[in-house]
Protein backbone atom coordinates (compact mmCIF):
# COMPACT_ATOMS: atom_id res chain seq x y z
CA UNK A 1 0.00 0.00 0.00
CA UNK A 2 2.53 2.36 -0.83
CA UNK A 3 1.49 5.94 -0.83
CA UNK A 4 3.54 7.10 -4.16
CA UNK A 5 1.99 3.76 -5.90
CA UNK A 6 -1.94 4.02 -4.92
CA UNK A 7 -3.94 4.54 -8.33
CA UNK A 8 -4.89 7.82 -9.34
CA UNK A 9 -2.37 9.72 -7.10
CA UNK A 10 0.63 11.78 -7.51
CA UNK A 11 3.38 11.67 -4.80
CA UNK A 12 3.32 14.10 -2.29
CA UNK A 13 5.69 16.83 -2.24
CA UNK A 14 7.14 18.11 0.97
CA UNK A 15 9.14 20.54 -1.18
CA UNK A 16 6.16 22.47 -2.25
CA UNK A 17 5.18 25.48 -0.30
CA UNK A 18 3.20 24.95 2.44
CA UNK A 19 3.65 28.17 3.66
CA UNK A 20 2.83 30.23 0.09
CA UNK A 21 -0.63 30.27 0.61
CA UNK A 22 -3.09 32.45 -1.34
CA UNK A 23 -5.67 33.05 1.81
CA UNK A 24 -6.32 36.81 1.95
CA UNK A 25 -6.53 38.56 6.00
CA UNK A 26 -10.13 38.49 7.25
CA UNK A 27 -11.27 40.54 10.04
CA UNK A 28 -14.21 40.38 11.71
CA UNK A 29 -15.07 36.55 13.07
CA UNK A 30 -17.10 33.41 11.77
CA UNK A 31 -20.91 34.10 11.91
CA UNK A 32 -24.04 32.41 10.61
CA UNK A 33 -23.63 33.10 7.20
CA UNK A 34 -20.29 31.04 6.45
CA UNK A 35 -22.07 28.41 8.70
CA UNK A 36 -25.35 28.14 6.56
CA UNK A 37 -23.19 27.97 3.46
CA UNK A 38 -21.54 25.24 5.10
CA UNK A 39 -24.03 23.58 5.92
CA UNK A 40 -25.94 23.94 2.50
CA UNK A 41 -22.42 22.09 1.22
CA UNK A 42 -22.70 19.26 3.55
CA UNK A 43 -26.60 18.65 2.23
CA UNK A 44 -26.30 19.18 -1.29
CA UNK A 45 -23.00 16.49 -1.59
CA UNK A 46 -24.10 13.46 0.14
CA UNK A 47 -26.14 11.37 -1.75
CA UNK A 48 -28.53 10.36 1.14
CA UNK A 49 -30.02 13.45 0.69
CA UNK A 50 -31.27 13.54 -3.34
CA UNK A 51 -32.52 10.10 -2.47
CA UNK A 52 -34.18 10.74 0.56
CA UNK A 53 -35.95 13.79 -1.34
CA UNK A 54 -36.66 11.40 -4.13
CA UNK A 55 -38.68 8.76 -1.94
CA UNK A 56 -40.20 12.04 -0.37
CA UNK A 57 -41.49 13.14 -3.96
CA UNK A 58 -42.59 9.73 -4.63
CA UNK A 59 -44.54 9.25 -1.13
CA UNK A 60 -46.16 12.60 -1.73
CA UNK A 61 -47.26 13.07 -5.10
CA UNK A 62 -47.02 9.33 -6.35
CA UNK A 63 -49.54 8.04 -3.12
CA UNK A 64 -51.55 11.60 -3.70
CA UNK A 65 -51.83 10.56 -7.35
CA UNK A 66 -52.89 6.78 -6.64
CA UNK A 67 -55.60 7.77 -3.94
CA UNK A 68 -57.14 9.90 -5.86
CA UNK A 69 -57.05 7.29 -9.00
CA UNK A 70 -58.31 5.10 -7.55
CA UNK A 71 -61.07 7.03 -5.62
CA UNK A 72 -62.75 8.26 -9.09
CA UNK A 73 -62.42 4.49 -10.17
CA UNK A 74 -64.80 3.53 -7.71
CA UNK A 75 -66.78 6.85 -7.23
CA UNK A 76 -69.77 5.24 -8.74
CA UNK A 77 -69.61 2.05 -6.29
CA UNK A 78 -69.21 4.30 -3.17
CA UNK A 79 -71.82 5.24 0.10
CA UNK A 80 -73.52 8.51 0.24
CA UNK A 81 -72.06 9.14 3.38
CA UNK A 82 -68.68 8.19 2.09
CA UNK A 83 -70.03 10.68 -1.07
CA UNK A 84 -71.06 13.59 1.63
CA UNK A 85 -68.06 13.79 3.60
CA UNK A 86 -65.88 13.36 0.42
CA UNK A 87 -62.62 15.62 0.85
CA UNK A 88 -61.14 15.93 -2.31
CA UNK A 89 -57.93 18.14 -0.61
CA UNK A 90 -57.19 15.43 1.96
CA UNK A 91 -57.59 12.58 -0.70
CA UNK A 92 -54.90 13.83 -2.77
CA UNK A 93 -53.22 14.65 0.18
CA UNK A 94 -53.32 11.11 1.39
CA UNK A 95 -48.79 10.89 0.70
CA UNK A 96 -48.82 13.12 3.83
CA UNK A 97 -47.92 10.76 6.33
CA UNK A 98 -44.84 8.67 4.28
CA UNK A 99 -43.63 12.30 2.90
CA UNK A 100 -43.40 12.99 6.85
CA UNK A 101 -41.53 9.65 7.59
CA UNK A 102 -39.16 10.49 4.55
CA UNK A 103 -38.04 14.16 5.26
CA UNK A 104 -38.11 13.11 9.06
CA UNK A 105 -35.32 10.75 8.23
CA UNK A 106 -33.74 13.31 6.08
CA UNK A 107 -33.51 15.45 9.37
CA UNK A 108 -32.10 12.53 11.48
CA UNK A 109 -29.39 11.92 8.96
CA UNK A 110 -28.31 15.71 8.59
CA UNK A 111 -27.21 15.26 12.28
CA UNK A 112 -26.36 11.84 12.76
CA UNK A 113 -24.43 11.07 9.64
CA UNK A 114 -22.03 13.55 11.50
CA UNK A 115 -21.40 11.72 14.76
CA UNK A 116 -21.32 8.81 12.51
CA UNK A 117 -18.67 9.53 10.39
CA UNK A 118 -17.00 12.05 12.86
CA UNK A 119 -17.59 14.65 10.40
CA UNK A 120 -19.02 16.81 14.16
CA UNK A 121 -15.25 17.11 15.09
CA UNK A 122 -14.29 18.86 11.99
CA UNK A 123 -17.40 21.12 12.03
CA UNK A 124 -16.70 21.74 15.78
CA UNK A 125 -13.08 22.07 15.64
CA UNK A 126 -13.92 24.73 12.13
CA UNK A 127 -16.55 26.48 14.29
CA UNK A 128 -16.74 25.93 18.15
CA UNK A 129 -19.74 27.94 18.53
CA UNK A 130 -22.60 25.17 19.09
CA UNK A 131 -25.31 26.98 19.54
CA UNK A 132 -24.57 28.73 16.08
CA UNK A 133 -23.78 25.58 14.59
CA UNK A 134 -27.24 24.25 15.34
CA UNK A 135 -29.27 26.96 14.61
CA UNK A 136 -27.64 27.24 11.32
CA UNK A 137 -28.03 23.61 10.24
CA UNK A 138 -31.67 23.61 11.43
CA UNK A 139 -32.31 27.26 9.68
CA UNK A 140 -30.49 25.90 6.62
CA UNK A 141 -32.22 22.21 6.95
CA UNK A 142 -35.59 23.68 7.33
CA UNK A 143 -35.11 25.80 4.76
CA UNK A 144 -34.71 22.61 2.19
CA UNK A 145 -37.84 21.33 3.74
CA UNK A 146 -39.79 23.88 3.28
CA UNK A 147 -39.49 24.48 -0.28
CA UNK A 148 -39.48 20.52 -0.71
CA UNK A 149 -42.58 20.36 1.01
CA UNK A 150 -44.22 23.12 -0.33
CA UNK A 151 -43.61 22.04 -4.07
CA UNK A 152 -44.59 18.35 -2.93
CA UNK A 153 -47.94 19.36 -1.35
CA UNK A 154 -49.29 22.05 -4.55
CA UNK A 155 -47.80 19.31 -7.03
CA UNK A 156 -49.95 16.44 -4.99
CA UNK A 157 -52.85 18.96 -4.63
CA UNK A 158 -53.23 19.82 -8.59
CA UNK A 159 -52.09 16.60 -9.91
CA UNK A 160 -54.53 14.79 -7.41
CA UNK A 161 -57.32 16.92 -8.81
CA UNK A 162 -57.03 16.57 -12.24
CA UNK A 163 -57.08 12.85 -11.36
CA UNK A 164 -60.44 13.73 -9.95
CA UNK A 165 -61.60 16.17 -11.87
CA UNK A 166 -65.14 15.27 -14.35
CA UNK A 167 -65.87 11.92 -12.28
CA UNK A 168 -66.36 13.37 -8.55
CA UNK A 169 -66.34 16.77 -7.00
CA UNK A 170 -63.05 18.00 -7.01
CA UNK A 171 -61.10 21.48 -5.10
CA UNK A 172 -59.35 24.54 -6.37
CA UNK A 173 -57.10 26.86 -4.53
CA UNK A 174 -60.26 29.19 -4.25
CA UNK A 175 -62.37 27.28 -1.91
CA UNK A 176 -62.30 28.42 1.77
CA UNK A 177 -59.95 25.56 3.47
CA UNK A 178 -58.32 24.80 0.82
CA UNK A 179 -55.32 26.94 0.04
CA UNK A 180 -54.84 26.75 3.85
CA UNK A 181 -54.82 22.85 3.77
CA UNK A 182 -52.61 22.82 1.18
CA UNK A 183 -49.60 25.24 2.24
CA UNK A 184 -50.23 24.48 6.13
CA UNK A 185 -49.87 20.78 4.88
CA UNK A 186 -46.02 21.96 3.62
CA UNK A 187 -45.57 23.61 6.69
CA UNK A 188 -46.58 20.58 8.98
CA UNK A 189 -44.11 18.57 6.78
CA UNK A 190 -41.51 20.94 7.83
CA UNK A 191 -42.15 20.97 11.20
CA UNK A 192 -42.69 17.36 11.59
CA UNK A 193 -38.85 17.04 9.86
CA UNK A 194 -36.98 19.46 12.13
CA UNK A 195 -38.85 17.54 15.04
CA UNK A 196 -36.54 14.97 13.70
CA UNK A 197 -33.87 16.47 12.99
CA UNK A 198 -33.87 17.79 16.96
CA UNK A 199 -33.86 13.94 17.87
CA UNK A 200 -30.63 13.36 15.95
CA UNK A 201 -29.06 15.93 17.98
CA UNK A 202 -30.39 14.57 20.99
CA UNK A 203 -29.66 10.98 20.55
CA UNK A 204 -27.52 11.31 17.54
CA UNK A 205 -27.37 7.44 16.55
CA UNK A 206 -28.80 6.96 13.48
CA UNK A 207 -31.47 4.10 14.13
CA UNK A 208 -32.15 4.99 17.68
CA UNK A 209 -33.06 8.75 16.53
CA UNK A 210 -35.16 7.18 13.93
CA UNK A 211 -36.65 4.55 15.72
CA UNK A 212 -37.90 7.59 18.30
CA UNK A 213 -39.19 9.54 15.34
CA UNK A 214 -41.20 6.95 14.10
CA UNK A 215 -42.41 5.48 17.08
CA UNK A 216 -43.86 9.59 17.99
CA UNK A 217 -46.02 9.41 15.31
CA UNK A 218 -46.82 5.69 14.93
CA UNK A 219 -46.70 4.21 18.57
CA UNK A 220 -47.99 7.28 20.65
CA UNK A 221 -51.69 6.13 18.66
CA UNK A 222 -51.38 2.24 19.56
CA UNK A 223 -50.28 3.16 23.31
CA UNK A 224 -53.34 5.71 23.40
CA UNK A 225 -55.64 2.85 22.16
CA UNK A 226 -54.73 0.69 25.32
CA UNK A 227 -56.62 3.56 27.49
CA UNK A 228 -60.21 4.37 28.02
CA UNK A 229 -62.37 5.98 25.42
CA UNK A 230 -62.64 9.43 27.36
CA UNK A 231 -58.71 9.40 27.98
CA UNK A 232 -58.29 8.41 24.08
CA UNK A 233 -60.60 11.49 23.21
CA UNK A 234 -59.05 14.25 25.40
CA UNK A 235 -55.56 13.10 24.06
CA UNK A 236 -55.82 12.67 20.30
CA UNK A 237 -55.91 16.27 19.68
CA UNK A 238 -52.25 16.17 20.60
CA UNK A 239 -51.07 13.57 18.47
CA UNK A 240 -48.43 14.57 15.74
CA UNK A 241 -49.80 12.70 13.24
CA UNK A 242 -53.73 13.74 14.18
CA UNK A 243 -52.39 17.21 13.79
CA UNK A 244 -51.07 16.73 10.47
CA UNK A 245 -54.21 14.77 9.42
CA UNK A 246 -56.22 18.12 10.41
CA UNK A 247 -54.13 20.14 8.61
CA UNK A 248 -54.95 18.63 5.94
CA UNK A 249 -58.32 18.12 5.93
CA UNK A 250 -60.92 21.34 4.22
CA UNK A 251 -63.39 20.05 7.03
CA UNK A 252 -62.77 18.90 10.89
CA UNK A 253 -62.39 14.84 9.71
CA UNK A 254 -63.77 14.28 13.32
CA UNK A 255 -65.56 10.76 12.33
CA UNK A 256 -62.23 9.62 11.84
CA UNK A 257 -61.55 9.50 15.42
CA UNK A 258 -64.97 8.90 17.00
CA UNK A 259 -65.88 12.34 17.45
CA UNK A 260 -63.04 13.43 19.88
CA UNK A 261 -62.73 16.92 19.39
CA UNK A 262 -59.62 18.04 17.86
CA UNK A 263 -57.41 21.56 17.77
CA UNK A 264 -58.61 24.06 15.01
CA UNK A 265 -55.65 23.68 11.91
CA UNK A 266 -53.60 26.76 13.59
CA UNK A 267 -53.75 25.76 16.94
CA UNK A 268 -52.49 22.15 16.24
CA UNK A 269 -49.99 23.37 13.99
CA UNK A 270 -48.81 25.62 16.77
CA UNK A 271 -48.75 23.03 19.33
CA UNK A 272 -46.81 21.12 16.80
CA UNK A 273 -44.19 23.35 16.82
CA UNK A 274 -43.79 23.48 20.42
CA UNK A 275 -42.98 20.17 20.36
CA UNK A 276 -40.38 20.81 18.23
CA UNK A 277 -39.05 23.81 19.74
CA UNK A 278 -38.93 22.15 22.74
CA UNK A 279 -36.48 19.35 21.31
CA UNK A 280 -34.13 21.41 19.33
CA UNK A 281 -33.91 23.52 23.11
CA UNK A 282 -33.28 20.22 24.81
CA UNK A 283 -30.98 19.31 21.61
CA UNK A 284 -29.32 22.39 21.76
CA UNK A 285 -28.45 22.21 25.55
CA UNK A 286 -27.20 18.86 25.46
CA UNK A 287 -25.22 19.68 22.33
CA UNK A 288 -23.36 22.42 24.04
CA UNK A 289 -22.69 20.62 26.95
CA UNK A 290 -21.76 17.35 25.64
CA UNK A 291 -17.76 15.82 24.37
CA UNK A 292 -17.90 15.95 20.66
CA UNK B 1 2.05 28.36 21.25
CA UNK B 2 -0.44 26.08 23.34
CA UNK B 3 -0.50 26.48 27.14
CA UNK B 4 -2.39 23.94 29.34
CA UNK B 5 -2.01 24.50 33.36
CA UNK B 6 -3.84 21.72 35.55
CA UNK B 7 -6.00 20.09 32.31
CA UNK B 8 -8.03 17.38 34.29
CA UNK B 9 -10.70 15.19 32.53
CA UNK B 10 -12.19 12.54 33.91
CA UNK B 11 -14.43 10.17 32.13
CA UNK B 12 -16.55 8.61 35.52
CA UNK B 13 -14.10 7.12 37.63
CA UNK B 14 -11.13 6.84 35.47
CA UNK B 15 -9.29 9.79 35.17
CA UNK B 16 -8.10 10.07 31.44
CA UNK B 17 -5.48 13.17 31.94
CA UNK B 18 -4.52 14.28 35.64
CA UNK B 19 -3.51 17.78 36.03
CA UNK B 20 -1.40 18.11 32.90
CA UNK B 21 0.49 21.05 32.36
CA UNK B 22 2.84 21.86 29.52
CA UNK B 23 3.80 24.71 26.32
CA UNK B 24 4.25 23.85 22.92
CA UNK B 25 6.60 26.64 21.63
CA UNK B 26 6.81 27.93 18.13
CA UNK B 27 9.27 27.09 15.68
CA UNK B 28 9.69 23.87 17.19
CA UNK B 29 8.12 20.16 16.40
CA UNK B 30 7.21 19.19 19.63
CA UNK B 31 6.46 15.54 20.41
CA UNK B 32 3.55 14.42 22.26
CA UNK B 33 4.69 11.14 23.35
CA UNK B 34 2.75 8.17 25.80
CA UNK B 35 1.68 4.51 25.61
CA UNK B 36 -1.56 4.33 23.93
CA UNK B 37 -4.48 5.19 26.19
CA UNK B 38 -2.13 7.60 28.23
CA UNK B 39 -4.71 10.32 27.69
CA UNK B 40 -2.98 12.06 24.31
CA UNK B 41 -6.05 12.03 22.10
CA UNK B 42 -8.08 13.64 25.18
CA UNK B 43 -6.04 16.16 25.49
CA UNK B 44 -6.07 17.26 21.86
CA UNK B 45 -9.43 17.39 21.81
CA UNK B 46 -9.47 19.48 25.09
CA UNK B 47 -6.90 22.01 23.06
CA UNK B 48 -9.68 22.21 19.97
CA UNK B 49 -12.57 22.51 22.40
CA UNK B 50 -14.23 19.20 21.62
CA UNK B 51 -13.95 17.94 24.87
CA UNK B 52 -14.88 20.16 27.83
CA UNK B 53 -11.43 19.75 30.97
CA UNK B 54 -12.88 19.06 34.48
CA UNK B 55 -10.32 21.07 35.74
CA UNK B 56 -7.62 23.60 34.19
CA UNK B 57 -7.35 25.45 31.30
CA UNK B 58 -6.07 25.39 28.02
CA UNK B 59 -5.04 28.43 25.20
CA UNK B 60 -4.02 28.99 21.59
CA UNK B 61 -1.93 31.55 21.07
CA UNK B 62 -3.07 33.00 24.66
CA UNK B 63 -6.70 32.49 24.21
CA UNK B 64 -9.25 29.63 24.84
CA UNK B 65 -10.11 27.89 21.65
CA UNK B 66 -13.43 28.68 21.52
CA UNK B 67 -12.84 32.51 21.49
CA UNK B 68 -10.49 32.41 18.23
CA UNK B 69 -12.15 34.40 15.49
CA UNK B 70 -11.35 32.05 12.68
CA UNK B 71 -10.44 28.94 14.33
CA UNK B 72 -9.23 27.30 11.36
CA UNK B 73 -7.26 29.80 9.91
CA UNK B 74 -4.92 29.71 13.40
CA UNK B 75 -5.08 26.19 14.33
CA UNK B 76 -4.94 23.24 12.30
CA UNK B 77 -5.68 19.50 13.47
CA UNK B 78 -5.44 15.92 12.43
CA UNK B 79 -7.25 13.92 15.04
CA UNK B 80 -6.53 9.97 15.34
CA UNK B 81 -10.36 9.31 14.14
CA UNK B 82 -11.42 9.69 10.34
CA UNK B 83 -13.93 12.62 10.36
CA UNK B 84 -14.79 12.95 6.84
CA UNK B 85 -18.16 11.48 5.55
CA UNK B 86 -17.63 8.43 3.54
CA UNK B 87 -19.67 9.77 0.68
CA UNK B 88 -18.54 13.24 0.12
CA UNK B 89 -15.77 13.47 -2.08
CA UNK B 90 -12.14 15.06 -0.48
CA UNK B 91 -13.08 18.45 -2.85
CA UNK B 92 -16.31 18.73 -0.84
CA UNK B 93 -15.05 17.72 2.47
CA UNK B 94 -12.57 20.49 2.58
CA UNK B 95 -15.48 22.98 0.75
CA UNK B 96 -17.70 22.57 3.93
CA UNK B 97 -14.52 23.02 6.11
CA UNK B 98 -13.26 26.00 4.06
CA UNK B 99 -16.68 27.89 3.92
CA UNK B 100 -17.06 27.96 7.75
CA UNK B 101 -13.99 30.25 7.58
CA UNK B 102 -14.39 32.14 4.28
CA UNK B 103 -11.47 30.70 3.17
CA UNK B 104 -11.22 30.82 -0.66
CA UNK B 105 -11.46 27.67 -2.75
CA UNK B 106 -8.51 28.48 -4.85
CA UNK B 107 -6.87 26.97 -1.28
CA UNK B 108 -8.33 23.85 -1.36
CA UNK B 109 -6.64 23.07 -4.93
CA UNK B 110 -3.61 24.65 -3.18
CA UNK B 111 -3.63 21.92 0.05
CA UNK B 112 -4.89 19.01 -2.66
CA UNK B 113 -2.10 19.20 -4.32
CA UNK B 114 0.19 19.31 -1.47
CA UNK B 115 -0.38 15.92 -0.18
CA UNK B 116 -0.65 15.20 -3.42
CA UNK B 117 -4.48 14.40 -3.75
CA UNK B 118 -5.53 16.48 -6.87
CA UNK B 119 -6.23 13.57 -8.69
CA UNK B 120 -9.11 12.11 -7.06
CA UNK B 121 -10.35 15.08 -5.48
CA UNK B 122 -13.77 13.85 -6.84
CA UNK B 123 -13.68 10.31 -5.44
CA UNK B 124 -15.81 9.65 -2.35
CA UNK B 125 -13.70 9.97 0.80
CA UNK B 126 -15.09 6.26 1.83
CA UNK B 127 -12.93 4.66 -1.43
CA UNK B 128 -9.65 6.36 -0.09
CA UNK B 129 -7.36 3.83 1.62
CA UNK B 130 -5.72 4.58 5.12
CA UNK B 131 -2.88 6.18 3.94
CA UNK B 132 -4.80 8.56 1.46
CA UNK B 133 -7.19 9.17 4.26
CA UNK B 134 -4.66 10.57 6.36
CA UNK B 135 -3.50 12.89 3.37
CA UNK B 136 -6.87 14.35 3.32
CA UNK B 137 -7.03 14.96 7.21
CA UNK B 138 -3.80 16.78 6.32
CA UNK B 139 -4.97 18.62 3.53
CA UNK B 140 -8.26 20.03 6.12
CA UNK B 141 -5.57 20.65 8.51
CA UNK B 142 -3.48 22.79 6.08
CA UNK B 143 -6.43 24.76 4.47
CA UNK B 144 -6.48 27.73 7.20
CA UNK B 145 -2.57 27.96 6.83
CA UNK B 146 -2.51 27.91 10.32
CA UNK B 147 0.54 28.85 13.08
CA UNK B 148 -0.98 25.68 15.57
CA UNK B 149 -1.00 22.34 13.92
CA UNK B 150 -2.22 19.72 15.93
CA UNK B 151 -1.53 15.90 14.62
CA UNK B 152 -2.43 12.79 16.60
CA UNK B 153 -0.60 9.98 15.53
CA UNK B 154 -0.11 10.83 11.96
CA UNK B 155 1.64 8.13 10.83
CA UNK B 156 -1.02 5.52 11.49
CA UNK B 157 -1.63 3.81 8.49
CA UNK B 158 0.93 5.16 6.41
CA UNK B 159 3.87 3.10 4.80
CA UNK B 160 7.79 3.92 5.13
CA UNK B 161 7.52 6.04 2.22
CA UNK B 162 4.27 7.94 3.86
CA UNK B 163 6.02 8.44 7.36
CA UNK B 164 9.02 9.72 5.68
CA UNK B 165 6.95 12.40 3.52
CA UNK B 166 4.87 13.61 7.09
CA UNK B 167 8.51 13.52 9.10
CA UNK B 168 9.64 16.22 6.56
CA UNK B 169 6.37 18.25 6.42
CA UNK B 170 6.26 18.65 9.70
CA UNK B 171 9.81 19.69 10.22
CA UNK B 172 9.20 22.58 7.36
CA UNK B 173 5.82 23.53 9.07
CA UNK B 174 8.20 24.42 12.30
CA UNK B 175 11.25 25.76 10.38
CA UNK B 176 8.36 28.53 9.04
CA UNK B 177 8.10 29.26 12.74
CA UNK B 178 4.71 27.19 13.13
CA UNK B 179 3.96 25.95 16.36
CA UNK B 180 3.30 22.17 15.70
CA UNK B 181 2.49 19.50 18.40
CA UNK B 182 2.33 15.76 17.56
CA UNK B 183 1.24 13.01 19.47
CA UNK B 184 3.08 9.55 18.70
CA UNK B 185 2.96 6.28 20.90
CA UNK B 186 6.41 5.30 18.78
CA UNK B 187 9.42 6.42 20.72
CA UNK B 188 11.94 5.73 17.53
CA UNK B 189 9.36 7.92 15.59
CA UNK B 190 9.46 11.18 17.62
CA UNK B 191 13.16 10.49 18.18
CA UNK B 192 14.17 11.57 14.84
CA UNK B 193 11.32 14.50 14.14
CA UNK B 194 10.94 16.21 17.17
CA UNK B 195 13.00 18.66 19.20
CA UNK B 196 11.32 19.14 21.67
CA UNK B 197 9.03 16.61 23.75
CA UNK B 198 6.39 16.40 26.23
CA UNK B 199 5.70 12.57 27.92
CA UNK B 200 2.93 11.51 29.29
CA UNK B 201 1.72 8.09 31.22
CA UNK B 202 -1.68 7.74 32.89
CA UNK B 203 -2.65 11.37 31.92
CA UNK B 204 0.04 12.81 34.17
CA UNK B 205 2.91 14.56 32.91
CA UNK B 206 6.54 12.27 33.32
CA UNK B 207 9.02 15.20 31.57
CA UNK B 208 9.10 17.47 29.28
CA UNK B 209 12.49 18.95 27.55
CA UNK B 210 14.65 18.69 24.55
CA UNK B 211 14.74 15.76 22.70
CA UNK B 212 18.39 15.21 22.86
CA UNK B 213 18.31 15.64 26.53
CA UNK B 214 15.40 13.24 26.77
CA UNK B 215 17.69 11.00 24.70
CA UNK B 216 20.73 11.41 26.65
CA UNK B 217 19.03 11.09 30.15
CA UNK B 218 16.74 7.92 28.90
CA UNK B 219 19.44 5.58 27.29
CA UNK B 220 21.80 6.26 30.05
CA UNK B 221 25.20 3.99 30.02
CA UNK B 222 25.61 0.99 32.19
CA UNK B 223 28.41 -1.70 32.21
CA UNK B 224 27.61 -5.27 33.15
CA UNK B 225 30.24 -7.35 35.13
CA UNK B 226 30.69 -10.85 35.80
CA UNK B 227 33.15 -11.66 38.18
CA UNK B 228 33.21 -14.80 41.04
CA UNK B 229 34.48 -12.27 43.69
CA UNK B 230 30.99 -10.07 43.68
CA UNK B 231 30.83 -9.12 47.30
CA UNK B 232 34.53 -7.54 46.18
CA UNK B 233 34.29 -5.60 43.33
CA UNK B 234 30.30 -4.23 44.50
CA UNK B 235 31.83 -2.49 47.57
CA UNK B 236 34.59 -1.44 45.61
CA UNK B 237 32.56 0.08 42.68
CA UNK B 238 30.05 1.19 45.39
CA UNK B 239 33.13 3.46 47.26
CA UNK B 240 33.57 4.90 43.78
CA UNK B 241 29.99 6.19 43.59
CA UNK B 242 28.35 3.95 40.98
CA UNK B 243 24.94 2.29 41.59
CA UNK B 244 25.20 -1.03 41.14
CA UNK B 245 22.52 -3.97 41.27
CA UNK B 246 22.96 -7.31 41.19
CA UNK B 247 20.73 -9.20 39.00
CA UNK B 248 19.06 -12.26 39.30
CA UNK B 249 21.44 -14.50 37.17
CA UNK B 250 24.42 -13.39 39.16
CA UNK B 251 25.27 -10.68 37.02
CA UNK B 252 26.21 -6.91 38.60
CA UNK B 253 24.60 -3.85 36.62
CA UNK B 254 26.83 -0.25 37.05
CA UNK B 255 25.30 2.84 36.76
CA UNK B 256 27.58 5.60 36.75
CA UNK B 257 31.16 4.29 35.70
CA UNK B 258 32.38 3.98 32.54
CA UNK B 259 33.79 0.40 31.13
CA UNK B 260 36.99 1.28 31.35
CA UNK B 261 36.56 3.02 35.06
CA UNK B 262 35.37 -0.49 36.12
CA UNK B 263 37.83 -2.27 34.49
CA UNK B 264 40.51 -0.38 36.38
CA UNK B 265 39.22 -0.52 39.56
CA UNK B 266 38.82 -4.51 39.27
CA UNK B 267 42.70 -4.78 37.91
CA UNK B 268 43.43 -2.28 41.00
CA UNK B 269 41.48 -4.75 43.45
CA UNK B 270 42.52 -7.73 42.26
CA UNK B 271 39.53 -8.64 41.01
CA UNK B 272 39.10 -11.36 38.27
CA UNK B 273 36.40 -10.40 35.61
CA UNK B 274 34.56 -12.68 33.61
CA UNK B 275 32.38 -10.09 31.41
CA UNK B 276 32.55 -6.26 31.08
CA UNK B 277 29.81 -5.12 28.70
CA UNK B 278 28.81 -1.55 28.32
CA UNK B 279 25.04 -1.67 27.94
CA UNK B 280 23.14 1.32 26.51
CA UNK B 281 19.64 0.24 26.66
CA UNK B 282 17.33 1.57 23.63
CA UNK B 283 15.48 4.73 23.43
CA UNK B 284 11.90 2.35 23.13
CA UNK B 285 12.96 0.20 26.82
CA UNK B 286 13.50 3.66 28.06
CA UNK B 287 10.45 4.89 27.28
CA UNK B 288 8.44 1.93 28.01
CA UNK B 289 10.28 1.67 31.59
CA UNK B 290 8.92 5.57 32.07
CA UNK B 291 5.50 5.38 30.96
CA UNK B 292 5.11 2.02 32.72
CA UNK B 293 3.11 3.03 36.05
CA UNK B 294 5.76 1.64 38.88
CA UNK B 295 8.09 4.27 37.81
CA UNK B 296 6.70 7.14 37.12
CA UNK B 297 7.71 9.49 39.54
CA UNK B 298 11.11 8.13 39.17
CA UNK B 299 11.07 9.36 35.84
CA UNK B 300 9.42 12.75 36.64
CA UNK B 301 12.52 13.35 39.54
CA UNK B 302 15.33 12.80 37.01
CA UNK B 303 13.61 14.75 33.78
CA UNK B 304 11.41 17.56 35.52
Amino acid sequence: MSMATEPGTAAPTPSGAPAASSIPARSGHYGPLQLCRSEWTKLRTVRSTIWTLSVTMLAVVGIGAIATAVTAHQWRQGGIVDRINFDPTARSLAGLFLGEICLGVLGVLAVTAEYSSGTIRATLAAAPNRRMVLACKAAVFGAVALVTSEVLTFAAFLLGQQLLKGTTPYATLGEPGVLRAVAGTGLTLTVVALFALALGVIIRHTAGAIAAFVASLLVLPLILQAFPVSIQHGALKYLPLVIAERMAATTSPASDFGNAALFSPWVGFAILCGYTLALLLIGGWLFSRRDA
Amino acid sequence: MIEARDLTKRYGATVAVDGLSFEVKPGLVTGFLGPNGSGKSTTMRMILGLDRPDGGTVSVGGRPYRDLPWPLREVGALLEARSVHPGRSAYNHLLMLAETNSIPRRRIGEVLELVGLTDVARKRAGTFSLGMGQRLGIAAALLGDPGVLLFDEPVNGLDPEGIRWVRLLLKRLASEGRTVFVSSHLMNEMAVTADYVVVIGKGKLIAQSAMSDFIALSTAQSVRVRTPQAETLTGVLRAAGAQVTIGHDGSIEVAGLTAAAVGELAAEHRVTLHELTPQRGSLEEAFMEMTNETVEYRGAESLA
